[in-house]
């Protein structure tokens, strides 16, 4: 429809327009300046940058600098797939108690206190996984030692495993929990009820009906709702930097007390660092916001997908 | 042709109260001979106990599963796994509403509304000092950030839904990918532009951070709220000879007034608790200040932050006390969305 | 008349309805072994149905008509327990089959629902699963054992009058069948399970008049082996396709059986007013 503009539309959409254009401008220098400065990281030490295993800013004014984010690029996946290990049956099966298993009223209010759930903070998170947590994590990864400790990833020297991947993997996976179990529960409610109906018309229990048709059902959903938590692990900085033993090395072991995560890094060595660290720690925030990104559009999609059929 | 009663409506398939009682005093007498056998045996601790009721439960089940047919035993069994791991997946966060309630109200004191630290040490007794600054400080950053970025957020919003410019799809684009930004990335962008360039941490070093979080948010959620708006109300307005600029503000804006509200104080509700952008642009401080762009500032965040990395017992109780604060404003705000986001749908 | 109601004496002009206890007379087939005493049905406060007594004749069609809204289908779900899942359903009297109530104590609701089957309004096939998957889904949900999964298959297919049709593309997709299709398919996973009794709630009313052919031929054929309870809206299709009918009436509340009998007696000289009226078509 062609709108014929008078003097008062004119304004009106000079506004509207130049304040879209400012919040395009403002998000998009910032995207500019994180590749251009990230660009300009990667044309100095190549593709060392990520492989590399030494984050050390030099000292004296001979010695070059030496930026490897290898091990803390691990550190993150490493910690984010523990995380998310722990996180997906734990919220499909929170899911599904919620939706087909618990009295109405309990339903209606753990649907409640799971939205203001995933409202925590995540430095509470940290709190709490410092606080109350430690004693927990630590008996259950000297038990995984213990016990498995002939499998290398939970091989230890030290017998102390308070502050480890594992504990910190544990914590993050708290802190997404909610999200991805509010998802997953959104997916299984809309469930079409014929479907479940006649599982059960046919002889089935309520399980060969959630096996049969629910699990089924939401399977991409629950996908994007997983992916919406790994977007949300990656990128977490205080609940980890609280919890983990800091330490910028390659490691394996998630049960020894030492790790990282490039958001740490960051954390850790801005206030130090030279002009020249400052714009590798941009490049390293630049992966890292590819990372994220890259999961979001993965999880957009499905989502699109799902409701779109 | 007798007179024969209504009869009483029945549910011949609900548990009857003597089984409900029955196994209700069958899962009290569980736990109670798990906690004999956390006792006597290694394991230790609450999750001892949950692991070894899991297995008692587990074999009572198969016990009384005897009688039953393959797939209701199996039924059941699920059943119990499925509510086992559900309640792992509760625990934590029912676990921090009730440490944060219990320990946080244990050590509130009203100085620690009225005072700051610039006269007291972490390790002080709980009647001194408190976390005024660092209440003032949250509240000035997310003011400034909401003077920024709610109007350009909303205006993106309408240019999305209303005008849809020539840029639309590039608008759209830009605000979808820096809604991913990790919130260190966000602080450390400022940090290497604003922060160097003014030589320190300032509140308003803090709000420019908090914003680019914002931003796309606000700008996400207002475009979906204006998109609920039905188009026959755009066409009621230019039918009766509006303009569009009268339109939208006297029309669609209206409509959706609750819905923006919502908005904006969701986007406040995220930000506030966010520490590692500021922990880069806002520093922290001990006393309470008002300037915006002169000096650290005191956020509670950063100071829950400070004083669990002292980490002694009163530093980690003034913490929770601090977490407390920061908790009740946060669910303060989502529940004021609440109320008012319902009132959009009727 | 005044013919108390079973509940009340409701003393009025209109013709009142009639407390009937129809037992379908037939001497020949003998009984089914499903019938219904004295049954009602609530959905919280409101009453929706008022004492239905019924028996149901061994391999036979019994039609259950009525106009919209008199409980047809609360009925129908009664009799396979599948009315007690809407949370504030409620019942009160008596369902037997081979004599045994089946809301009793200690009765196992599925193993019941596996000799009365159902058949839906809308055909819904399993959409994640192929033709052959849905044939035998309803043996793997009531984990039974598949002895011959082939000649399984090929039966139940037959039986609903699909299988010449989708013999050769048995691993498509279920939804990938036309709605006629898709109804018989539901038809052939519900015999799977060997049920007695067969519940249709108006099966083809969503289909074509084409596909509603092919149904009800296939319905008559059902009628064989085993039976066939069939609620529909469409008083052709009850002359056409039953061999009693049974029909519901609601004056604005609990909906209750009118008359009962055999379909020819029901369309051409019935005994209630009201059957009369609603057969040639005077309202409904």
């Amino acid at each position: 429809m062609h709108v014929v503009h008078s003097r008062g539309d004119k304004v009106f959409r000079g506004i509207v327009t130049a304040g879209a254009m400012t919040s395009l401008i403002i998000l998009g220098l910032i995207g500019a300046f994180l590749f251009g400065r990230g660009a300009q990281v990667f044309s100095q030490y190549g593709l060392k940058f990520i492989t590399g295993t030494n984050w050390s800013a030099s000292t004296e004014p001979g010695i070059p600098n030496e930026f490897g984010m290898g091990p803390m690029l691990v550190g993150t996946v490493i910690v984010s797939v523990i995380a998310l290990t722990f996180t997906v049956p734990m919220s499909i099966a929170g899911a599904l108690y919620i939706e087909f298993y618990a009295q109405p009223r309990v339903k209606k209010l753990l649907t409640a206190l799971l939205d203001l759930a995933a409202a925590i903070p995540s430095l509470i998170f940290g709190l709490w996984g410092i606080q109350v947590f430690t004693n927990i994590g630590q008996r259950w990864a000297s038990l995984l030692g213990n016990r498995l400790g002939f499998i290398p990833i939970f091989n230890t020297i030290s017998d102390n495993y308070g502050r480890s991947p594992f504990v910190a993997g544990c914590v993050l996976a708290s802190l997404v929990v909610p999200i991805t179990t509010s998802v997953a529960r959104e997916v299984y409610s809309r469930t079409p009820r014929e479907l479940i109906d006649t599982c059960y018309a046919l002889g089935g229990t309520k399980w060969g009906a959630i096996k049969t048709v629910v699990l089924p059902f939401g399977k991409s959903g629950v996908v994007g709702g997983a992916m919406l938590g790994l977007g949300r692990a990656l990128g977490e900085t205080v609940a980890v930097y609280l919890v983990l033993n800091l330490n910028f090395r390659y490691t394996f072991k998630i049960l020894e007390s030492e790790g990282g995560n490039v958001a740490s890094l960051i954390a850790t060595r801005f206030g130090e660092a030279s002009t020249e660290e400052l714009s590798a720690l941009i490049a390293a925030g630049f992966v890292l916001f590819l990372m994220t990104l890259g999961v979001n559009m993965i999880a957009s999609a499905i989502v699109t997908k799902t409701t779109r059929s | 042709m007798s007179d024969v009663t209504i009869p009483q409506p029945t549910r011949p398939w609900q548990r009857k109260r003597r089984e409900q009682v029955r196994s209700g005093a069958t899962f009290v007498a569980m736990a109670i001979l798990a906690f004999a056998v956390v006792l006597f045996t290694g394991f230790a601790g609450f999750d001892g106990w949950a692991i070894v009721l899991f297995i008692i439960s587990a074999i009572v089940l198969f016990i009384k599963g005897r009688k039953l047919s393959k797939k209701e035993r199996k039924n059941a069994l699920i059943q119990l796994l499925i509510a086992s791991a559900a309640t792992l997946a509760f625990l934590p966060w029912l676990s921090i509403f009730a440490s944060v309630a219990m320990k946080g109200l244990a050590g509130f004191r009203i100085n620690f509304i009225t005072s700051d630290m610039r006269t007291t040490v972490p390790d002080d007794e709980m009647n001194m000092g408190g976390a005024l600054h660092a209440i003032v400080g949250s509240f000035m950053m997310v003011i400034i950030a909401s003077i920024i970025t709610l109007p350009l957020g909303i205006l993106s919003g309408v240019y999305l839904t209303e005008i849809k410019g020539r840029f639309t799809f590039l608008v759209r684009f830009v605000i979808q990918s820096m809604s991913g930004v990790p919130s260190i990335v966000a602080g450390l962008f400022v940090f290497t532009t604003y922060v160097s360039a003014t030589h320190g941490p300032t509140a308003f070093g803090g709000a420019l951070a908090l914003g680019i979080l914002m931003l796309p948010t606000v700008a996400r959620t207002s475009e979906e709220v204006l998109k609920l708006v039905p188009e026959e109300l755009r066409s009621a307005g230019y039918a009766l000879g509006a303009r569009q600029w009268r339109t939208t503000l006297m029309v669609v804006l209206p409509t959706v007034r609750s819905g923006l509200t919502t908005v904006a104080v969701l986007g406040v509700a995220r930000v506030i608790g966010e520490t590692a952008p500021l922990l880069l642009t806002a520093g922290s401080s001990t006393a309470l200040r008002f300037n915006p762009v002169n000096g650290p500032i005191a956020s509670l965040p950063i100071y829950v932050f400070g004083l669990l990395q002292i980490g002694t017992e009163y530093a980690v109780n003034r913490a929770w006390t601090g977490a407390l604060v920061l908790m009740i404003f946060v669910f303060g705000l989502f529940i004021t969305a609440r109320k008012i986001g319902g009132k959009d749908k009727r | 008349m005044k013919v108390s109601l079973g509940t009340q004496r409701i003393e009025s002009e209109r013709t009142v309805m009639s407390n009937t206890s129809a037992v379908l007379d037939t001497p020949e087939q003998g009984f089914a072994g499903l019938e219904t005493r004295g049954v009602h049905a609530w959905f919280g406060n409101h009453h929706a149905l008022s004492d239905v007594s019924l028996q149901f004749p061994a391999r036979t069609v019994t039609g259950l008509i009525g106009p919209s809204g008199c409980g047809k289908s609360t009925f129908l779900r009664l009799l396979n327990r599948m009315h007690e899942f809407i949370p504030s359903a409620a019942m009160a009297g008596e369902v037997l089959l081979h004599g045994q109530d089946i809301y009793g104590e200690d009765v196992d609701a599925a193993a019941i629902r596996l000799k009365v089957g159902m058949v839906f309004q809308k055909p819904n096939p399993f959409p994640a699963m192929t033709i052959r998957e849905n044939v035998v889904s309803g043996l793997k949900l009531a984990h039974i054992k598949i002895e011959n999964e082939d000649d399984l298959v090929e039966n139940c297919l037959s039986r609903a009058g699909l299988w010449k049709e989708v013999k050769d593309r048995l691993g498509a997709s279920g939804g990938s069948l036309s709605g006629g299709q898709q109804q018989r398919l539901c038809i052939a996973r519900s015999l799977a399970v060997e049920p007695e009794v067969l519940l249709m709630d108006e099966p083809c009313s969503a289909l074509d008049p084409g596909s509603t052919l092919r149904i009800e031929e296939t319905i008559k054929e059902l009628a064989e082996k085993i039976t066939v309870v069939i609620v529909t809206h469409n008083m052709q299709q009850a002359s056409r396709v039953s061999d009693y009918c049974a029909f519901f009436l609601s004056d604005g509340g609990p909906g209750v059986l009118v008359e009962a009998d055999q379909t020819r007696k029901m369309f051409t000289n019935p005994n209630d007013n009201r059957t009369a009226d609603y057969v040639q078509g005077k309202f409904g």
